[in-house]
């Protein structure tokens, strides 16, 4: 660890023999105090805290729908979102809520780099729980590397490791728990899993995400990271020159030096860094990465290493902020002698900015002028059209209304366009030649069989015709429009 | 190799593989070793579901497995499941009567969707997937019906079929008149003119309409009706009209008048149950509006 960073000289290095597959290094992060650490605990609490807590929270919808704030009704094909009830041919919404977390994470990554993985991410906040956990019962980085290297398994260190992995397990369940009630009534769930009289497909959900979570958060930890999230990858292609990152700031932090060595250098009138070696931002990260090795793909930026640098830096007396949100543009700036600047504002960010705002908006002007009621027509397509005994053309459709509210609405069904065409619905008496006048019932839809028929004295041309549906109280419309096939020869 | 694969690459630090292609070496990036384990548990478990499932091809059949598993018994008892949710809904279609099944609108998409997939698996191969028919079938989303086109006579045919060995199937021939001798050959084409014309068109050649007109009246006015506009008690077509379930063209009946015609539909009473008949009836009903 003598060179600033990065390459090593060609046949320099100690290489021993490399093999296809590598045992994992075992990592034990050191417990830290400070304000990314307080940060973390804040956003754990409250993520975590949402996550368990919120299918609990009540939304009164009236009496025909449920009053769960945030239900997936799997069964019933609906889902309800506080104010919003989605229905299935309205996933598109759910398809932009993703187009938007998308651009977020892109903001976030292009303002402060891997904010996303180095707080928010489920694998990093559970993890961050396990490694609580683990430091709570087995003892701090030290404590728990005295008793690996001892390989002794006294009664405590037994007792300490089953009661750990009961800890873990009994975390991992309550996350497959929470999980189960967000496609259920929540307190009526949670009663009927009390009792076992919840249906199989819960229980199993519920061994699934404890299975998942045990396994991920309390043994795979950073390999998750490493190996398996795609994001790393994608987020070192997206970044850029100007975004921050947690950077170890070599600039002042090299030639790095024990204490007592640099304040002998110091007397001698040497330049020396402030980095003491001290191997505390090594010890305390998660993915065990040094820093100081500049941006890598195992940083999650969780801003820990801060913590544990600025804590040594108060200890001996030297300016915090050897490692902090920097940027490599900055560190290069200042080793030139030049004022390091800050640019939150580019076109990157402002091209994010604008297209989270047009999603958002375009989202949000849909979510305003939704329709509470809806029509669709499907032409039948064998036969397109079929002549009848006294030589006029009919062609039929099969017509979807959907009621969107919760109470039963009187409609009315048009045909619009084609003037001398006449309307008929199957099972409907007939009524006023073009229109119907009809019920769909609370949160449902209705199918009808329309026929539209027109005589042989109105020419056989093809023409579009429309399906307007009226709410008779409202007056809110919605339309489908179709085509009406001619025969194609003149009759 | 071994000498090889202990160079580090001068540009990144990382040891390669040894492995060189033009200068360019590859660089040895380890797989963890839990990568490696859970490569050798996809092995195992595909051992044990050799085991357990049928799996292996032989020469006449497969390993069954000692399971005992078998998708088709799976396929029976999704539909046992699925008939055992759809129970009390195919209930109510065999207590209802067509007719207010249709009123209904609830009843009305059940049976329409009922009968849409009985239609598709038992009707369609003569009748169309749609309904449209084809020569010699008829087309059921017209508004011409052979046998009458209210739900009951609808629910006839189909329980009863037409012209089947059923005691209770509809019955009616259209006799074979010159294969029969029942009309002199040089009658025919003079009364297939005169049917021509029954539908507003004009016959092919020279024709004697009035002698025409008078050979229908003797032989063909029975079943026709002296207008021509048919008689659905015998299944006898209205002549009158645009449709033609042979062909409408003056050389067709020719043919038809000389050999007949008798098309036959199986009885779908003790093939079908009794709510798959109602809803098939309400479908064919609402396929065309009915009469």
């Amino acid at each position: 660890m003598s060179s600033v960073e990065g390459p090593a000289p060609a046949g320099q290095s100690e290489v021993d023999d490399v093999p296809l597959y590598a045992a994992r290094k075992e990592i034990y992060p050191a417990a830290v105090k400070g304000t990314f650490r307080t940060i973390k605990w804040i956003i754990l609490v409250v993520t975590l805290g949402i996550y368990y807590f919120l299918p609990f929270l009540r939304w009164d919808r009236g009496p025909n729908a449920p009053d769960q704030a945030i239900l997936l009704d799997l069964g019933n094909r609906r889902f309800y979102f506080f104010f919003v009830e989605i229905w299935p041919q309205e996933l598109y919404y759910v398809t932009g809520l993703l187009v938007l977390a998308a651009l977020m994470l892109f903001l976030m990554n292009a303002v402060a780099g891997r904010m996303w993985c180095g707080y928010l991410c489920p694998q990093t906040v559970w993890t961050d729980l396990f490694y609580a956990v683990e430091r709570l019962i087995e003892g701090d980085r030290r404590t728990q590397i005295r008793k690996a290297e001892s390989g002794r398994w006294d009664l405590e260190r037994i007792s300490e490791k089953v009661l750990k992995h009961t800890l873990w397990l009994m975390i991992a369940w309550w996350t497959g728990g929470a999980w189960v009630l967000y496609f259920a009534d929540a307190p009526t769930l949670v009663r009927e899993l009390a009792t076992f009289q919840a249906p199989m497909v819960a229980y199993v959900w519920i061994a699934i995400l404890t299975f998942t979570t045990y396994a991920l958060a309390g043994w795979m930890r950073e390999q998750v990271c490493l190996y398996m999230c795609p994001w790393p990858r994608i987020q070192a292609a997206l970044t850029d020159e100007h975004a921050l990152n947690v950077t170890y700031r070599y600039d002042r932090g090299e030639p790095r030096l024990s204490v007592k060595k640099a304040e002998a250098a110091r007397a001698r009138g040497e330049t020396v860094g402030d980095c003491v070696d001290c191997n505390q931002c090594v010890n305390v990260c998660p993915t065990g990465v040094d820093i100081r090795d500049g941006m890598q793909m195992g940083c999650i930026q969780c801003g820990l290493c801060i913590d544990a640098c600025d804590n040594v830096m108060a200890k001996i007396g030297r300016p915090t902020g050897l490692i902090a949100y920097d940027t490599d543009v900055n560190v290069q700036r200042r080793i030139d002698r030049q004022e390091p600047v800050i640019k939150i504002v580019r076109p990157r960010t402002i091209l994010y900015v604008v297209l989270i705002a047009l999603v958002g908006g375009f989202m949000g002007w849909q979510m305003l002028t939704r329709t509470t009621l809806d029509v669709s027509a499907l032409h039948d397509r064998n036969p397109l059209f079929v002549r009848l005994a006294d030589g006029s053309i009919r062609n039929a459709f099969t017509v979807r209304l959907s009621n969107k509210t919760l109470e039963t609405r009187p409609f009315r069904l048009e045909l619009i366009g084609l003037a001398d065409a006449t309307m008929e619905v199957a099972g409907l008496p007939h009524m006023a030649e073009r229109s119907a006048l009809l019920e769909v019932g609370p949160d449902q839809t209705r199918e009808l069989r329309v026929l539209v028929t027109v005589p042989r004295s109105a020419g056989d041309v093809d023409r579009s015709i429309r399906f307007r549906l009226t709410d008779v109280v409202s007056g809110a419309t919605a339309s489908a429009n179709d085509f009406f096939h001619g025969s194609g020869s003149a009759p | 190799m071994a000498a090889e694969q202990n160079k580090v690459d001068s540009l990144t630090g990382v040891s390669t593989t040894g492995h060189d292609w033009d200068g360019i070496h590859e660089l040895n990036t380890p797989l963890p070793r839990w990568w490696l384990w859970l490569f050798y548990a996809t092995i195992v478990w595909a051992i044990g579901y050799v085991i357990a499932y049928p799996a292996l091809p032989l020469v006449s059949g497969f390993t069954k497995g000692v399971l005992g598993y078998a998708s088709r018994d799976q396929i029976e008892s999704d539909m046992a499941a699925l008939n055992q949710l759809r129970g009390e809904k195919v209930a109510a279609l065999a207590k209802t009567s067509p007719a207010d099944i249709e009123k209904s609108a609830e009843l009305q998409e059940i049976a329409r969707a009922v009968g849409k997939a009985a239609f598709g698996n038992n009707c369609a191969p003569c009748h169309g997937q749609g309904g449209a028919g084809s020569k010699g079938f008829p087309n059921l989303v017209d508004d011409q019906w052979l046998w009458g086109g209210t739900l009951e006579n609808i629910q006839q045919t189909i329980t009863y079929g037409i012209r089947n060995e059923n005691a209770e199937s509809r019955q009616g021939n259209m006799p074979a008149f010159g294969k029969d001798g029942l009309l002199k050959k040089d009658e025919i084409p003079v009364v297939a003119a005169y049917v021509v014309s029954l539908s507003g068109r004009k016959p092919e050649g020279a024709a004697d309409l009035a002698k025409g007109a008078k050979i229908f009246a003797e032989n063909c006015a029975a079943c026709h009706g002296e207008q021509g506009k048919g008689n659905p008690e015998v299944g006898a077509p209205n002549l009158t009209s645009n449709i033609w379930l042979y062909g409408g063209d003056q050389k067709t009946i020719e043919e038809t008048v000389t050999n007949g015609r008798g098309g036959v539909m199986p009885a779908w009473n003790g093939r079908l149950d009794e709510a798959t008949i109602k809803a098939l009836t309400v479908y064919v009903h609402t396929l065309s509006g009915g009469k």
